[in-house]
């Protein structure tokens, strides 16, 4: 295995870590470095794409390609990158307001499109760098600056909804179960298709019920789980507490890249390729007749 | 007995739904194949079926490639033809027809032919021949190759049985006598030359020209989300995904599509998008990430009236503000508008090459009219086309920032080099990664609004000069307007007016301030208010003299600029 500290970045501007202290993003940070390493992937060969908030920072604080893009349209980026280079591994990462609020209907549509990228939610229940305001996954009830009367909406479930849409791999964790998170992770990267895994995350700053106590509280990890069947892997993903952690469901299908007719006989990545010219010969010779 | 000499202007027009773009089809195939010049255009209605559409189908001489609003020979399809193409009637219009397709009051006042479509098309065998035999009669009309008519109708029907393609064969057949007597028993005269060169020569519509001209320009994906009048780009890349082993991949919305034409750049590879005003309204939040993030990308729009949903099937040019000031902050783009179907041929592919290399959204514009269009051209030169691609290996220390004099950074893609390449829509420091440092800030807004804009200018294409540099008058005029405005600039025939055409709109070299200075400017543009002469007011300070402006969403006709010029010049 390779050290994860090649995922370290040396760059001046990686130096200055904007997360409060004590951030769950740390923790996730750290997951990830591990999960490279221990993949012995190459920082060249890793793109992360990401959204707009704390947790959408990441790209400068690790040493792999980068694209920091805008509030919720890292999943339509990231599959592009990858359709146009399959030998990447490509993440799209993002706090819950940039991929459920901002980003929801390309979440939805890339499941039904199935690129082979993982979508790393950095669930907080709330948003972080806008200061407080309720996110979609925020609990019922929680009182925030711009929701003083509570929040009535009913959460948004992430992984009911993955698996109602047949999303190809579904997992939940908690950052503060290190080896774990590593582990699902890992899978994660490794699994052929969309994979969304949730990340819950404390936000020390604004969030002040969902704390890491809470989490340890409230979840539980799934024992002889079998995600290879959907039934039960949605009657998991509707418990609410304690809410249950680790892969709910696997579908495996052909991806997005395969199915393309672009790499049907050609596997090279399309930035080396270069125009058919015959074939646009062959098009004008018919544009001579009929 | 009504002639037509040189230049024929054929207008048939029914419901949507009744066949006239299938008789569009087979006229310009046999007409061209037969040795005649041809251009068609159409206008159509919002609607899936009935309504009118027409079809206008010129046959000439000459090389002929712009809209007339005369008709010389109108077929129509069904009742309420004649009041919509009112304004288009001559003295010497010939309708040629049903009698019931004609309403009383038009009878005096053009030539009537009336022909039994219909009987004939019952004695064939059913109603449904009808397209085929008043094809036959136009061909016949022009005495053209009935050989030509019956090998495109065996290749047309040839999937459907040999029955249909005999029925076919049969009616055309039927139709084309017909044709041919009129002539012969001097009901109309046709006198229009052949020229064997054109027999094979391609025939292109703008739609065509462009998804052509991308892939010719190394476009291996594209994104879209169907807005008319855009997506016969897509449809046609589509239709060749295959052959071309190019990604077309249509989206949940405007707005995925170009944040995936951005991450097919950032990958290397040559992302497009095809869209109309509507959808590039959506997109104009991407924009500005292709601005900071210097993300190259091609945009087409294909422009219809607005505002919002406007006129959907109709055209104007009224995006171009949109097109210069959309997205926030500042940031430079190219804006490009081809005015012939051979130019959007080089210049869609020239639009990647311009990306890659300054790294800005290059944005082509058309319209409804330029995209429908379609004529005869000579080859299409492929040994013309250069891909240049500026990508660069990464080093270990790689900056995908880095500060230089013409304000253009060396681009890596990920997996190319050693290095890592970090990408950002913040506001960053060399390397990519986010800053607030005031000198850092200052210094990336002018490397990319100032010192990038500059190099592009310097480096930006000359409007093509019509007639004497030294004219009295000068037209200033964009995109698809072109034709029209040569074909008007002809009849005219005068020393003293010359016509300067736009196909770089934005930014415009210093060296055009020269070609106004003195002059007496006429701007002539499909807008309302004269979006262009604007630009030219803000980049050189120089005022237009005349406004010659179209805005109901109908082309400019030949007839139409040389009414305004004639009253512009006197
Ligand atoms: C188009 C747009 N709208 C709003 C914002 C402001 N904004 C920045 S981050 C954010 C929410 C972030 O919350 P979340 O995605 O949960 O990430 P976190 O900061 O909690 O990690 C918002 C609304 C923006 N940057 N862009
Ligand atoms: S605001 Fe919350 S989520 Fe953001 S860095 Fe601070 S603690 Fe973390």
């Amino acid at each position: 295995m390779i050290s994860p500290l090649i995922f370290e970045p040396e760059r001046p501007g990686s130096k200055d870590i904007a997360w409060c202290p004590g951030c769950g993003n740390f923790g996730i940070r750290n997951i990830l470095r591990s999960a490279f390493a221990e993949l012995n992937l190459r920082p060249q060969d890793v793109v992360i794409i990401s959204g707009i908030g704390q947790a959408a920072k990441m790209p400068h604080y690790i040493n792999v390609n980068g694209y920091h893009t805008l509030h919720g349209r890292s999943i339509p980026i990231a599959t592009a990158v990858k359709a146009a280079n399959p030998s990447l591994t490509v993440i799209a990462e993002g706090g819950d307001g940039d991929m459920y609020a901002e980003g929801g209907n390309h979440l939805l549509h890339a499941i039904r499109r199935n690129p082979d990228i993982t979508v790393l939610v950095h669930d907080n229940q709330i948003y972080g760098l806008t200061k407080g305001q309720a996110s979609p996954t925020t609990m019922l009830g929680m009182k925030t600056p711009t929701q003083p009367w509570g929040v009535f909406e009913e959460p948004f479930n992430p992984i009911a909804l993955a698996i109602a849409l047949d999303a190809s791999f579904v997992a939940r964790t908690f950052m503060g179960y290190f080896k774990e998170s590593v582990e699902i992770i890992k899978k994660a990267i490794q699994h052929k298709g969309l994979a969304i895994v949730d990340i819950f995350h404390p936000c020390v700053s604004f969030n002040k019920v969902n704390t890491y106590e809470w989490y340890r509280e409230h979840t539980y990890w799934m024992k002889d789980h079998n995600p290879y069947d959907r039934e039960e892997a949605f009657k998991r993903a509707i418990e609410s507490d304690p809410l249950p952690l680790g892969v709910f469901y696997i579908h495996e299908k052909p991806t997005f890249e395969e199915l393309v007719p672009a790499y049907k006989r050609d596997k090279t990545p399309l930035w080396q390729r270069n125009p058919k010219l015959e074939e646009i010969g062959k098009i004008l010779e018919a544009k001579r007749t009929f | 007995m009504v002639e037509f000499k040189e230049d024929v202007s054929i207008v048939l027009g029914g419901a949507a739904g009744q066949g006239i773009q299938t008789v569009e089809e087979i006229l310009t195939r046999v007409l061209k194949l037969s040795g005649y010049n041809v251009y068609a255009n159409k206008e159509y209605m919002s609607r899936v079926r009935g309504g009118i559409n027409t079809t206008e189908i010129r046959v000439s001489s000459k090389k002929v490639r712009a809209f007339v609003r005369r008709i010389d020979i109108l077929i129509p399809f069904k009742r309420g033809v004649l009041p919509w193409v009112e304004k288009r009637l001559t003295e010497n219009t010939v309708v040629l027809g049903e009698k019931e397709n004609v309403e009383e009051e038009y009878l005096s006042r053009v030539n009537f032919v009336e022909v039994p479509l219909n009987e004939m098309a019952k004695e064939v065998g059913s109603p449904l021949y009808l397209n085929t035999i008043a094809a036959g009669v136009v061909v016949g009309l022009f005495h053209g190759d009935f050989e030509v008519l019956e090998e495109y109708l065996r290749k047309r029907f040839g999937s459907k049985g040999e029955e249909v393609v005999l029925k076919n064969i049969e009616a055309a057949r039927k139709g084309y006598e017909l044709g041919v007597k009129l002539c012969e028993d001097g009901t109309i005269g046709i006198e229009v030359k052949r020229d064997e060169n054109v027999k094979k020569e391609v025939l292109l519509s703008g739609t065509e020209a462009v998804a052509l001209g991308a892939v010719a320009g190394g476009m291996n994906f594209l994104s879209f989300y169907p807005m008319s009048p855009s997506t016969g780009v897509a449809v046609f890349s589509a239709q060749h995904a295959e052959d071309f082993e190019i990604i077309v991949e249509q989206v949940e919305d405007e707005i995925a599509a170009i944040n995936m034409a951005l991450g097919a750049w950032f990958a290397g590879a040559r992302g497009m998008v095809t869209t109309s005003g509507g959808g590039f309204a959506l997109m104009s939040e991407a924009l500005s990430l292709a601005g900071m993030a210097e993300n190259p990308v091609v945009i087409h729009l294909a422009q219809r009236p607005g505002p919002a949903t406007g006129l959907p099937t109709r055209t104007m040019q009224g995006d171009l503000n949109l097109v210069l000031y959309s997205g926030h902050g500042e940031f430079p783009r190219i804006v490009l508008a081809p005015g012939s179907i051979e130019e959007a041929f080089y210049l869609t592919a020239e639009a990647f090459n311009l990306a890659d290399k300054y790294q800005v959204p290059v944005i082509i514009l058309t319209d409804q009219y330029f995209v429908d269009t379609y004529y005869n051209l000579p080859e299409l030169d492929l040994s013309k086309i250069k891909v240049e691609k500026y990508i660069v290996e990464s080093d270990e220390d790689y900056k995908r920032y880095k500060l230089t004099e013409d304000g253009i950074s060396p681009r890596s893609i990920p997996g190319y080099g050693k290095g890592v390449v970090v990408a950002n829509g913040n506001e960053h420091d060399e390397w990519g990664d986010i800053t607030e440092d005031e000198e850092l800030s200052r210094l990336m807004q002018e490397k990319r609004a100032i010192k990038k804009l500059e190099t592009i200018r310097k480096n930006a294409m000359m409007p093509e000069l019509v007639g004497r540099e030294d004219a009295k008058y000068v037209i200033v005029a964009w995109g698809s307007t072109y034709h029209v405005i040569r074909e008007a600039l002809e009849v005219l025939n005068r020393e003293d007016i010359a016509f300067l055409h736009f196909k770089w709109v934005y930014p415009l070299p210093e060296k055009v301030k020269g070609l106004l200075e003195g002059k007496v400017i006429i701007d002539i543009e499909q807008n309302v208010t004269a979006q262009f002469a604007e630009l030219l007011k803000k980049e050189f300070g120089v005022e237009v003299h005349h406004k010659i402006l179209e805005y109901d969403g109908r082309p400019f006709s030949v007839e139409e600029i040389l009414d305004a010029l004639k009253e512009v010049l006197e």
